[in-house]
Protein backbone atom coordinates (compact mmCIF):
# COMPACT_ATOMS: atom_id res chain seq x y z
CA UNK A 1 0.00 0.00 0.00
CA UNK A 2 2.74 2.37 1.07
CA UNK A 3 4.78 1.60 -2.02
CA UNK A 4 1.77 2.19 -4.25
CA UNK A 5 1.17 5.67 -2.84
CA UNK A 6 4.82 6.53 -3.26
CA UNK A 7 4.75 5.38 -6.86
CA UNK A 8 1.58 7.30 -7.67
CA UNK A 9 2.90 10.48 -6.00
CA UNK A 10 5.98 10.19 -8.07
CA UNK A 11 3.93 9.60 -11.23
CA UNK A 12 1.76 12.58 -10.38
CA UNK A 13 4.72 14.86 -9.91
CA UNK A 14 6.24 13.55 -13.09
CA UNK A 15 2.97 13.90 -15.04
CA UNK A 16 1.90 17.37 -13.95
CA UNK A 17 5.25 18.93 -14.74
CA UNK A 18 5.01 18.23 -18.45
CA UNK A 19 1.40 17.63 -19.48
CA UNK A 20 -1.16 20.36 -20.05
CA UNK A 21 -4.83 20.59 -21.15
CA UNK A 22 -6.19 17.44 -22.76
CA UNK A 23 -2.97 15.60 -22.36
CA UNK A 24 -3.01 16.22 -18.63
CA UNK A 25 -6.60 15.00 -18.48
CA UNK A 26 -5.65 11.86 -20.33
CA UNK A 27 -2.67 11.42 -18.06
CA UNK A 28 -4.97 11.86 -15.10
CA UNK A 29 -7.22 9.03 -16.30
CA UNK A 30 -4.26 6.82 -17.08
CA UNK A 31 -2.93 7.56 -13.63
CA UNK A 32 -6.22 6.68 -11.98
CA UNK A 33 -6.41 3.45 -13.96
CA UNK A 34 -2.82 2.63 -13.05
CA UNK A 35 -3.54 3.28 -9.41
CA UNK A 36 -6.55 0.98 -9.51
CA UNK A 37 -4.51 -1.75 -11.21
CA UNK A 38 -1.81 -1.40 -8.59
CA UNK A 39 -4.40 -1.53 -5.82
CA UNK A 40 -5.90 -4.64 -7.43
CA UNK A 41 -2.55 -6.41 -7.61
CA UNK A 42 -1.23 -5.22 -4.26
CA UNK A 43 -1.83 -8.43 -2.29
CA UNK A 44 -0.17 -10.80 -4.81
CA UNK A 45 2.73 -8.33 -5.05
CA UNK A 46 3.03 -8.26 -1.28
CA UNK A 47 2.99 -12.08 -1.17
CA UNK A 48 5.70 -12.16 -3.82
CA UNK A 49 7.82 -9.71 -1.82
CA UNK A 50 7.41 -11.81 1.34
CA UNK A 51 8.33 -14.94 -0.57
CA UNK A 52 11.44 -13.28 -2.02
CA UNK A 53 12.35 -12.09 1.48
CA UNK A 54 12.16 -15.59 2.97
CA UNK A 55 14.45 -16.96 0.30
CA UNK A 56 16.91 -14.05 0.54
CA UNK A 57 17.11 -14.52 4.31
CA UNK A 58 17.36 -18.30 3.78
CA UNK A 59 14.50 -18.96 6.18
CA UNK A 60 13.26 -21.99 4.22
CA UNK A 61 15.48 -24.56 2.47
CA UNK A 62 15.36 -24.17 -1.31
CA UNK A 63 14.43 -27.85 -1.79
CA UNK A 64 11.13 -27.15 0.01
CA UNK A 65 10.52 -23.65 -1.24
CA UNK A 66 12.54 -22.34 -4.19
CA UNK A 67 12.88 -18.60 -4.67
CA UNK A 68 10.60 -16.64 -7.00
CA UNK A 69 13.51 -16.26 -9.39
CA UNK A 70 13.99 -20.03 -9.59
CA UNK A 71 10.29 -20.55 -10.18
CA UNK A 72 10.29 -17.87 -12.87
CA UNK A 73 13.22 -19.61 -14.57
CA UNK A 74 11.40 -22.94 -14.44
CA UNK A 75 8.31 -21.26 -15.81
CA UNK A 76 10.15 -19.66 -18.72
CA UNK A 77 11.82 -22.97 -19.49
CA UNK A 78 8.42 -24.70 -19.56
CA UNK A 79 7.07 -22.01 -21.86
CA UNK A 80 10.10 -22.17 -24.14
CA UNK A 81 9.89 -25.93 -24.65
CA UNK A 82 6.14 -25.66 -25.23
CA UNK A 83 5.58 -28.20 -22.47
CA UNK A 84 3.43 -25.88 -20.38
CA UNK A 85 1.19 -24.88 -23.25
CA UNK A 86 0.68 -28.53 -24.15
CA UNK A 87 -0.34 -29.47 -20.61
CA UNK A 88 -2.56 -26.41 -20.12
CA UNK A 89 -4.28 -27.02 -23.47
CA UNK A 90 -4.87 -30.63 -22.48
CA UNK A 91 -6.39 -29.71 -19.12
CA UNK A 92 -8.47 -26.91 -20.63
CA UNK A 93 -9.87 -29.18 -23.31
CA UNK A 94 -10.92 -31.68 -20.63
CA UNK A 95 -12.50 -28.97 -18.52
CA UNK A 96 -14.41 -27.46 -21.39
CA UNK A 97 -15.72 -30.83 -22.55
CA UNK A 98 -16.70 -31.96 -19.06
CA UNK A 99 -18.26 -28.62 -18.14
CA UNK A 100 -20.15 -28.42 -21.41
CA UNK A 101 -21.69 -31.82 -20.72
CA UNK A 102 -22.45 -30.84 -17.11
CA UNK A 103 -23.95 -27.52 -18.23
CA UNK A 104 -26.15 -29.10 -20.88
CA UNK A 105 -27.47 -31.72 -18.52
CA UNK A 106 -27.48 -29.51 -15.42
CA UNK A 107 -29.34 -26.61 -17.05
CA UNK A 108 -31.78 -28.97 -18.73
CA UNK A 109 -32.53 -30.97 -15.60
CA UNK A 110 -32.47 -27.83 -13.44
CA UNK A 111 -35.12 -26.12 -15.57
CA UNK A 112 -37.19 -29.31 -15.60
CA UNK A 113 -37.02 -29.81 -11.85
CA UNK A 114 -37.57 -26.10 -11.22
CA UNK A 115 -40.76 -26.21 -13.28
CA UNK A 116 -42.17 -29.50 -12.11
CA UNK A 117 -42.80 -30.49 -8.54
CA UNK A 118 -43.32 -34.09 -9.69
CA UNK A 119 -39.87 -34.18 -11.24
CA UNK A 120 -38.47 -32.57 -8.10
CA UNK A 121 -40.02 -35.26 -5.93
CA UNK A 122 -38.59 -37.93 -8.20
CA UNK A 123 -35.04 -36.57 -8.29
CA UNK A 124 -34.47 -34.61 -5.09
CA UNK A 125 -33.34 -37.49 -2.84
CA UNK A 126 -30.97 -38.85 -5.47
CA UNK A 127 -29.42 -35.43 -6.08
CA UNK A 128 -29.07 -34.72 -2.39
CA UNK A 129 -27.47 -38.11 -1.72
CA UNK A 130 -24.92 -37.80 -4.53
CA UNK A 131 -24.15 -34.11 -4.07
CA UNK A 132 -22.11 -34.34 -0.84
CA UNK A 133 -19.75 -36.96 -2.29
CA UNK A 134 -16.62 -35.06 -3.35
CA UNK A 135 -15.62 -35.72 -6.98
CA UNK A 136 -12.22 -36.91 -5.78
CA UNK A 137 -13.90 -39.75 -3.90
CA UNK A 138 -15.15 -40.99 -7.26
CA UNK A 139 -11.64 -41.31 -8.69
CA UNK A 140 -11.07 -44.96 -7.64
CA UNK A 141 -14.37 -45.99 -9.17
CA UNK A 142 -13.75 -43.87 -12.25
CA UNK A 143 -10.45 -45.67 -12.82
CA UNK A 144 -12.11 -49.06 -12.34
CA UNK A 145 -14.88 -48.18 -14.75
CA UNK A 146 -13.12 -46.13 -17.40
CA UNK A 147 -9.44 -46.95 -16.87
CA UNK A 148 -6.99 -44.07 -16.87
CA UNK A 149 -8.14 -42.81 -20.27
CA UNK A 150 -9.86 -39.54 -21.05
CA UNK A 151 -13.26 -40.77 -20.00
CA UNK A 152 -12.36 -41.11 -16.32
CA UNK A 153 -11.17 -37.50 -16.18
CA UNK A 154 -14.25 -36.25 -17.98
CA UNK A 155 -16.38 -38.21 -15.55
CA UNK A 156 -14.76 -36.53 -12.53
CA UNK A 157 -15.06 -33.07 -14.10
CA UNK A 158 -18.66 -33.71 -15.01
CA UNK A 159 -19.49 -34.68 -11.43
CA UNK A 160 -17.72 -31.62 -10.06
CA UNK A 161 -19.50 -29.15 -12.32
CA UNK A 162 -22.89 -30.83 -12.57
CA UNK A 163 -24.14 -30.51 -9.00
CA UNK A 164 -23.48 -26.80 -8.42
CA UNK A 165 -25.01 -26.04 -11.81
CA UNK A 166 -28.15 -28.12 -11.38
CA UNK A 167 -28.80 -26.97 -7.80
CA UNK A 168 -28.39 -23.28 -8.69
CA UNK A 169 -30.52 -23.53 -11.81
CA UNK A 170 -33.33 -25.12 -9.79
CA UNK A 171 -33.25 -22.32 -7.24
CA UNK A 172 -32.99 -19.72 -10.03
CA UNK A 173 -36.15 -21.04 -11.67
CA UNK A 174 -37.93 -21.14 -8.33
CA UNK A 175 -37.06 -17.50 -7.72
CA UNK A 176 -39.33 -16.39 -10.55
CA UNK A 177 -41.23 -13.45 -9.14
CA UNK A 178 -44.91 -13.93 -8.49
CA UNK A 179 -45.70 -10.51 -9.92
CA UNK A 180 -44.43 -11.61 -13.33
CA UNK A 181 -46.43 -14.82 -13.11
CA UNK A 182 -49.54 -12.68 -12.58
CA UNK A 183 -48.72 -10.46 -15.55
CA UNK A 184 -48.30 -13.57 -17.70
CA UNK A 185 -51.65 -14.90 -16.49
CA UNK A 186 -53.42 -11.65 -17.38
CA UNK A 187 -51.82 -11.70 -20.82
CA UNK A 188 -52.83 -15.37 -21.24
CA UNK A 189 -49.28 -16.33 -22.17
CA UNK A 190 -49.13 -20.00 -23.26
CA UNK A 191 -46.92 -22.21 -21.10
CA UNK A 192 -44.11 -22.69 -23.60
CA UNK A 193 -43.85 -18.94 -24.19
CA UNK A 194 -44.07 -18.32 -20.47
CA UNK A 195 -41.11 -20.64 -19.84
CA UNK A 196 -39.07 -19.30 -22.71
CA UNK A 197 -39.69 -15.59 -22.27
CA UNK A 198 -40.46 -15.15 -18.57
CA UNK A 199 -39.01 -17.96 -16.45
CA UNK A 200 -35.74 -18.64 -18.23
CA UNK A 201 -34.71 -15.00 -18.79
CA UNK A 202 -35.55 -14.25 -15.17
CA UNK A 203 -33.34 -17.11 -14.02
CA UNK A 204 -30.54 -16.26 -16.46
CA UNK A 205 -28.43 -14.27 -13.98
CA UNK A 206 -28.46 -17.23 -11.60
CA UNK A 207 -27.81 -19.68 -14.45
CA UNK A 208 -24.81 -17.63 -15.57
CA UNK A 209 -23.30 -17.49 -12.11
CA UNK A 210 -23.91 -21.23 -11.71
CA UNK A 211 -21.83 -21.75 -14.85
CA UNK A 212 -19.02 -19.70 -13.37
CA UNK A 213 -19.20 -21.74 -10.19
CA UNK A 214 -19.32 -25.01 -12.14
CA UNK A 215 -16.39 -24.07 -14.34
CA UNK A 216 -14.30 -23.11 -11.31
CA UNK A 217 -14.97 -26.42 -9.61
CA UNK A 218 -14.34 -28.30 -12.88
CA UNK A 219 -10.93 -26.68 -13.10
CA UNK A 220 -10.11 -27.86 -9.57
CA UNK A 221 -11.36 -31.34 -10.43
CA UNK A 222 -9.30 -31.74 -13.59
CA UNK A 223 -6.11 -31.02 -11.72
CA UNK A 224 -7.10 -33.43 -8.96
CA UNK A 225 -7.92 -36.13 -11.50
CA UNK A 226 -4.67 -35.57 -13.38
CA UNK A 227 -2.66 -35.74 -10.17
CA UNK A 228 -3.82 -39.31 -9.73
CA UNK A 229 -4.38 -40.79 -13.14
CA UNK A 230 -2.98 -39.08 -16.21
CA UNK A 231 -0.01 -38.78 -18.50
CA UNK A 232 -0.70 -35.20 -19.52
CA UNK A 233 -2.26 -32.02 -18.17
CA UNK A 234 -1.21 -29.51 -15.54
CA UNK A 235 -1.95 -31.93 -12.71
CA UNK A 236 0.29 -34.53 -14.29
CA UNK A 237 3.01 -31.89 -14.77
CA UNK A 238 2.94 -31.14 -11.05
CA UNK A 239 2.94 -34.78 -10.00
CA UNK A 240 5.74 -35.62 -12.39
CA UNK A 241 7.81 -32.70 -11.10
CA UNK A 242 7.35 -33.88 -7.53
CA UNK A 243 8.73 -37.30 -8.46
CA UNK A 244 11.70 -35.59 -10.12
CA UNK A 245 12.17 -33.37 -7.04
CA UNK A 246 11.60 -30.17 -8.96
CA UNK A 247 9.67 -27.94 -6.52
CA UNK A 248 10.23 -24.98 -8.84
CA UNK A 249 8.25 -26.74 -11.58
CA UNK A 250 5.60 -27.73 -9.03
CA UNK A 251 5.17 -24.09 -8.07
CA UNK A 252 5.20 -22.89 -11.67
CA UNK A 253 2.42 -25.40 -12.38
CA UNK A 254 0.41 -24.28 -9.36
CA UNK A 255 0.67 -20.62 -10.29
CA UNK A 256 -0.41 -21.50 -13.84
CA UNK A 257 -3.51 -23.20 -12.42
CA UNK A 258 -4.39 -20.04 -10.53
CA UNK A 259 -3.81 -17.74 -13.50
CA UNK A 260 -5.79 -19.91 -15.93
CA UNK A 261 -8.65 -20.21 -13.42
CA UNK A 262 -8.77 -16.45 -13.03
CA UNK A 263 -8.69 -15.94 -16.81
CA UNK A 264 -11.60 -18.31 -17.31
CA UNK A 265 -13.61 -16.53 -14.66
CA UNK A 266 -12.94 -13.14 -16.24
CA UNK A 267 -14.06 -14.47 -19.61
CA UNK A 268 -17.29 -15.87 -18.18
CA UNK A 269 -17.96 -12.69 -16.21
CA UNK A 270 -17.70 -10.72 -19.47
CA UNK A 271 -20.11 -13.10 -21.14
CA UNK A 272 -22.44 -12.82 -18.16
CA UNK A 273 -22.46 -9.05 -18.36
CA UNK A 274 -23.32 -9.22 -22.03
CA UNK A 275 -26.07 -11.80 -21.55
CA UNK A 276 -27.76 -10.01 -18.64
CA UNK A 277 -27.18 -6.43 -19.72
CA UNK A 278 -30.70 -5.58 -18.53
CA UNK A 279 -29.83 -6.16 -14.92
CA UNK A 280 -28.41 -3.54 -12.62
CA UNK A 281 -25.90 -5.43 -10.56
CA UNK A 282 -24.95 -4.26 -7.09
CA UNK A 283 -21.31 -3.21 -7.31
CA UNK A 284 -20.57 -2.73 -3.63
CA UNK A 285 -19.73 0.57 -1.95
CA UNK B 1 -81.04 -7.31 -13.55
CA UNK B 2 -82.00 -9.40 -16.57
CA UNK B 3 -82.79 -6.31 -18.58
CA UNK B 4 -79.29 -4.97 -17.89
CA UNK B 5 -77.75 -8.26 -18.92
CA UNK B 6 -79.85 -8.55 -22.04
CA UNK B 7 -78.77 -5.20 -23.40
CA UNK B 8 -75.18 -5.35 -22.15
CA UNK B 9 -72.54 -3.88 -24.43
CA UNK B 10 -69.10 -5.52 -24.70
CA UNK B 11 -67.47 -2.96 -22.44
CA UNK B 12 -70.13 -2.99 -19.73
CA UNK B 13 -68.84 -4.29 -16.43
CA UNK B 14 -71.25 -5.61 -13.88
CA UNK B 15 -70.24 -6.76 -10.41
CA UNK B 16 -73.08 -8.51 -8.60
CA UNK B 17 -73.13 -9.37 -4.88
CA UNK B 18 -69.46 -10.29 -4.69
CA UNK B 19 -68.15 -11.72 -1.42
CA UNK B 20 -64.58 -12.64 -0.61
CA UNK B 21 -63.05 -14.02 2.56
CA UNK B 22 -59.37 -14.63 3.20
CA UNK B 23 -57.93 -16.96 5.77
CA UNK B 24 -55.07 -15.32 7.61
CA UNK B 25 -53.46 -17.71 10.03
CA UNK B 26 -56.56 -19.49 11.27
CA UNK B 27 -58.83 -16.47 11.25
CA UNK B 28 -61.30 -15.85 8.48
CA UNK B 29 -61.12 -12.21 7.41
CA UNK B 30 -63.92 -10.82 5.30
CA UNK B 31 -62.31 -8.72 2.56
CA UNK B 32 -65.40 -7.97 0.48
CA UNK B 33 -69.01 -8.16 1.55
CA UNK B 34 -71.86 -7.91 -0.92
CA UNK B 35 -70.32 -5.60 -3.49
CA UNK B 36 -72.57 -4.62 -6.38
CA UNK B 37 -71.35 -2.16 -9.00
CA UNK B 38 -71.99 -1.30 -12.61
CA UNK B 39 -69.71 0.47 -15.04
CA UNK B 40 -71.02 1.33 -18.47
CA UNK B 41 -68.95 0.90 -21.58
CA UNK B 42 -66.58 3.83 -21.89
CA UNK B 43 -67.23 4.85 -18.30
CA UNK B 44 -64.63 5.70 -15.69
CA UNK B 45 -65.22 4.39 -12.19
CA UNK B 46 -62.99 5.41 -9.30
CA UNK B 47 -62.93 3.32 -6.14
CA UNK B 48 -61.45 5.09 -3.17
CA UNK B 49 -60.79 3.66 0.26
CA UNK B 50 -58.25 3.25 3.03
CA UNK B 51 -55.58 0.59 2.61
CA UNK B 52 -56.93 -2.83 3.47
CA UNK B 53 -60.52 -2.05 2.52
CA UNK B 54 -60.50 -4.72 -0.16
CA UNK B 55 -60.52 -2.37 -3.14
CA UNK B 56 -57.49 -4.04 -4.72
CA UNK B 57 -59.04 -7.46 -4.07
CA UNK B 58 -62.12 -6.34 -5.96
CA UNK B 59 -59.98 -5.28 -8.91
CA UNK B 60 -58.07 -8.57 -8.79
CA UNK B 61 -61.37 -10.45 -8.91
CA UNK B 62 -62.37 -8.48 -12.00
CA UNK B 63 -58.95 -9.24 -13.49
CA UNK B 64 -59.48 -12.93 -12.76
CA UNK B 65 -56.45 -13.20 -10.50
CA UNK B 66 -58.68 -13.97 -7.51
CA UNK B 67 -61.93 -15.85 -7.37
CA UNK B 68 -65.00 -14.46 -5.61
CA UNK B 69 -66.47 -16.76 -2.95
CA UNK B 70 -69.95 -15.72 -3.98
CA UNK B 71 -71.45 -13.43 -6.59
CA UNK B 72 -70.62 -12.90 -10.23
CA UNK B 73 -68.70 -10.47 -12.37
CA UNK B 74 -69.94 -9.97 -15.91
CA UNK B 75 -68.03 -8.35 -18.73
CA UNK B 76 -70.49 -7.68 -21.48
CA UNK B 77 -72.79 -10.63 -20.95
CA UNK B 78 -70.09 -13.17 -20.11
CA UNK B 79 -69.19 -14.12 -16.53
CA UNK B 80 -65.51 -13.75 -15.67
CA UNK B 81 -63.90 -17.08 -14.79
CA UNK B 82 -60.20 -16.29 -14.98
CA UNK B 83 -57.65 -13.84 -16.35
CA UNK B 84 -57.99 -12.81 -19.95
CA UNK B 85 -56.75 -10.36 -22.51
CA UNK B 86 -60.12 -8.66 -22.69
CA UNK B 87 -59.06 -6.96 -19.45
CA UNK B 88 -55.87 -4.94 -19.18
CA UNK B 89 -54.28 -4.27 -15.82
CA UNK B 90 -51.80 -1.71 -14.57
CA UNK B 91 -50.27 -2.35 -11.16
CA UNK B 92 -48.71 0.08 -8.71
CA UNK B 93 -45.30 -1.38 -9.55
CA UNK B 94 -44.93 -1.30 -13.32
CA UNK B 95 -44.14 -5.03 -13.56
CA UNK B 96 -42.37 -4.64 -16.89
CA UNK B 97 -40.13 -7.59 -17.67
CA UNK B 98 -36.65 -6.23 -16.89
CA UNK B 99 -35.02 -8.31 -19.65
CA UNK B 100 -37.20 -6.79 -22.37
CA UNK B 101 -37.05 -3.25 -23.75
CA UNK B 102 -40.11 -0.99 -23.73
CA UNK B 103 -41.27 -2.07 -27.18
CA UNK B 104 -40.40 -5.71 -26.53
CA UNK B 105 -42.56 -5.62 -23.41
CA UNK B 106 -45.45 -4.25 -25.44
CA UNK B 107 -44.83 -6.73 -28.27
CA UNK B 108 -44.73 -9.61 -25.81
CA UNK B 109 -48.17 -8.66 -24.50
CA UNK B 110 -49.45 -8.77 -28.06
CA UNK B 111 -48.56 -12.43 -28.17
CA UNK B 112 -45.78 -12.25 -30.72
CA UNK B 113 -42.11 -12.89 -30.44
CA UNK B 114 -40.76 -10.05 -28.27
CA UNK B 115 -37.82 -9.65 -30.64
CA UNK B 116 -40.20 -8.82 -33.50
CA UNK B 117 -41.14 -5.31 -32.50
CA UNK B 118 -41.77 -3.79 -35.90
CA UNK B 119 -45.51 -4.33 -35.57
CA UNK B 120 -47.44 -1.14 -36.26
CA UNK B 121 -49.74 -1.78 -33.30
CA UNK B 122 -46.76 -1.87 -30.94
CA UNK B 123 -45.28 1.33 -32.35
CA UNK B 124 -48.64 3.05 -32.20
CA UNK B 125 -49.15 2.17 -28.52
CA UNK B 126 -45.63 3.19 -27.60
CA UNK B 127 -46.24 6.52 -29.33
CA UNK B 128 -49.65 6.87 -27.69
CA UNK B 129 -48.06 6.91 -24.25
CA UNK B 130 -45.31 9.26 -25.42
CA UNK B 131 -42.39 6.85 -25.21
CA UNK B 132 -41.33 6.81 -28.87
CA UNK B 133 -37.88 8.10 -27.94
CA UNK B 134 -37.43 5.40 -25.29
CA UNK B 135 -38.71 2.40 -27.22
CA UNK B 136 -35.36 0.63 -27.00
CA UNK B 137 -34.75 1.37 -23.31
CA UNK B 138 -34.75 -1.28 -20.61
CA UNK B 139 -37.08 -0.73 -17.63
CA UNK B 140 -34.22 0.10 -15.26
CA UNK B 141 -33.29 2.99 -17.53
CA UNK B 142 -36.73 4.59 -17.20
CA UNK B 143 -38.08 6.97 -14.57
CA UNK B 144 -41.04 5.85 -12.50
CA UNK B 145 -43.49 7.81 -14.64
CA UNK B 146 -42.04 6.53 -17.91
CA UNK B 147 -42.14 2.93 -16.66
CA UNK B 148 -45.79 3.39 -15.75
CA UNK B 149 -46.49 4.81 -19.24
CA UNK B 150 -44.90 1.69 -20.72
CA UNK B 151 -47.04 -0.47 -18.44
CA UNK B 152 -50.14 1.36 -19.70
CA UNK B 153 -49.05 0.81 -23.32
CA UNK B 154 -48.62 -2.88 -22.58
CA UNK B 155 -52.03 -3.11 -20.93
CA UNK B 156 -53.68 -1.39 -23.90
CA UNK B 157 -52.00 -3.23 -26.75
CA UNK B 158 -54.60 -6.00 -26.87
CA UNK B 159 -57.42 -3.43 -27.02
CA UNK B 160 -58.98 -4.66 -23.75
CA UNK B 161 -62.62 -3.93 -23.07
CA UNK B 162 -61.75 -2.75 -19.57
CA UNK B 163 -58.56 -1.21 -18.22
CA UNK B 164 -58.05 -1.94 -14.53
CA UNK B 165 -55.82 0.53 -12.73
CA UNK B 166 -54.61 -0.63 -9.31
CA UNK B 167 -53.18 2.49 -7.66
CA UNK B 168 -51.15 3.05 -10.81
CA UNK B 169 -49.67 6.37 -9.73
CA UNK B 170 -49.32 5.62 -6.03
CA UNK B 171 -45.55 5.30 -6.18
CA UNK B 172 -44.97 8.44 -8.25
CA UNK B 173 -44.03 11.88 -7.01
CA UNK B 174 -46.81 14.47 -6.80
CA UNK B 175 -45.94 16.34 -10.01
CA UNK B 176 -45.55 13.20 -12.10
CA UNK B 177 -48.77 11.89 -10.66
CA UNK B 178 -50.75 14.92 -11.84
CA UNK B 179 -49.13 14.66 -15.25
CA UNK B 180 -50.02 10.96 -15.48
CA UNK B 181 -53.62 11.66 -14.45
CA UNK B 182 -53.93 14.02 -17.39
CA UNK B 183 -52.24 11.44 -19.61
CA UNK B 184 -54.71 8.72 -18.70
CA UNK B 185 -57.60 11.02 -19.62
CA UNK B 186 -55.96 11.83 -22.94
CA UNK B 187 -55.43 8.10 -23.62
CA UNK B 188 -59.04 7.44 -22.72
CA UNK B 189 -60.14 10.04 -25.27
CA UNK B 190 -58.25 8.09 -27.93
CA UNK B 191 -59.02 4.52 -26.85
CA UNK B 192 -62.52 4.90 -25.39
CA UNK B 193 -61.80 2.01 -23.02
CA UNK B 194 -63.89 1.38 -19.93
CA UNK B 195 -61.70 2.15 -16.92
CA UNK B 196 -61.78 1.17 -13.27
CA UNK B 197 -59.34 2.93 -10.98
CA UNK B 198 -58.54 1.94 -7.43
CA UNK B 199 -56.84 4.63 -5.39
CA UNK B 200 -56.45 6.05 -1.91
CA UNK B 201 -56.10 9.54 -3.33
CA UNK B 202 -59.48 11.28 -3.07
CA UNK B 203 -58.51 14.08 -5.42
CA UNK B 204 -57.33 11.61 -8.03
CA UNK B 205 -60.59 9.68 -7.76
CA UNK B 206 -62.64 12.82 -8.41
CA UNK B 207 -60.35 14.19 -11.09
CA UNK B 208 -60.58 11.00 -13.16
CA UNK B 209 -63.89 9.29 -12.40
CA UNK B 210 -67.38 9.75 -13.77
CA UNK B 211 -68.40 8.12 -10.56
CA UNK B 212 -66.59 7.67 -7.25
CA UNK B 213 -67.30 4.70 -5.02
CA UNK B 214 -66.22 5.11 -1.40
CA UNK B 215 -65.38 1.85 0.34
CA UNK B 216 -65.08 1.17 4.04
CA UNK B 217 -62.92 -1.47 5.66
CA UNK B 218 -63.37 -4.80 7.41
CA UNK B 219 -65.49 -6.01 5.90
CA UNK B 220 -65.04 -4.16 2.61
CA UNK B 221 -68.39 -2.66 1.70
CA UNK B 222 -69.57 0.18 -0.46
CA UNK B 223 -70.24 3.11 1.80
CA UNK B 224 -71.31 5.65 -0.74
CA UNK B 225 -71.42 6.33 -4.47
CA UNK B 226 -71.05 9.86 -5.85
CA UNK B 227 -71.65 11.04 -9.38
CA UNK B 228 -68.98 13.45 -10.52
CA UNK B 229 -70.96 15.72 -12.78
CA UNK B 230 -68.15 18.10 -13.67
CA UNK B 231 -67.03 19.02 -17.18
CA UNK B 232 -63.54 17.98 -18.31
CA UNK B 233 -60.84 19.11 -18.05
CA UNK B 234 -61.61 19.46 -14.39
CA UNK B 235 -60.09 22.17 -12.30
CA UNK B 236 -59.05 20.95 -8.89
CA UNK B 237 -59.61 24.39 -7.46
CA UNK B 238 -63.21 24.75 -8.59
CA UNK B 239 -65.77 25.09 -5.89
CA UNK B 240 -67.74 21.96 -6.88
CA UNK B 241 -64.57 19.91 -7.04
CA UNK B 242 -63.58 20.98 -3.56
CA UNK B 243 -67.05 20.41 -2.23
CA UNK B 244 -67.00 16.81 -3.54
CA UNK B 245 -63.55 16.28 -2.13
CA UNK B 246 -64.58 17.56 1.27
CA UNK B 247 -67.66 15.41 1.24
CA UNK B 248 -65.63 12.25 0.53
CA UNK B 249 -63.05 13.29 3.04
CA UNK B 250 -65.78 13.49 5.65
CA UNK B 251 -66.45 9.78 5.05
CA UNK B 252 -63.05 8.99 6.49
CA UNK B 253 -62.39 11.76 8.99
CA UNK B 254 -64.42 14.18 11.02
CA UNK B 255 -64.36 17.73 9.68
CA UNK B 256 -62.11 19.00 12.44
CA UNK B 257 -59.36 16.54 11.51
CA UNK B 258 -58.97 17.95 8.07
CA UNK B 259 -55.47 19.30 7.80
CA UNK B 260 -55.31 22.84 6.51
CA UNK B 261 -52.75 21.98 3.86
CA UNK B 262 -55.18 19.56 2.27
CA UNK B 263 -57.64 22.34 1.48
CA UNK B 264 -55.41 24.15 -1.02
Amino acid sequence: MLSSTIVTRWLQAFGSSRAEGNASKRAHFALAAGRRALHYASLPIAALCLWQLTSVLDLVPAVAMPSPAQVARAFLELVRTGELLRHVAMSLARVLEGTAAAAALGIGLGIGVGLSRRLERATDLMLELLRPIPPIAWIPLAILWFGIGELSKLFIIFLGAFFPIVMNVISGIRQTEHKFVEVARILEVPRARFIRHVIVPGALPVIMSSLRLGLGIAWMCVVAAELIAASSGVGYLIMDARQLSRPDVVLAGMITIGVVGKAMDVALKRLERRVVEWKVIYQGE
Amino acid sequence: MSSVRGGARAGDLSIESVHKTFTIGRRAVSALCDITLQVEEGGFLSIVGASGCGKSTLLRIVAGLERADRGTVLLGSQPIRGPGRDRGMVFQDHRLFPWLTVEQNVAFALGGDPSRVSSAVVQQRVELVGLAAFRGAYPHQLSGGMAQRAAIARALVNRPRVLLLDEPFGALDALTRIQMQQEILRIREVERTTMVLVTHDIEEAIFLGDRVVVMSSSPGTIRRTLEVDLPRPRSRSRHEFMRLRRSIYAEFFTEGDEPFAYAI
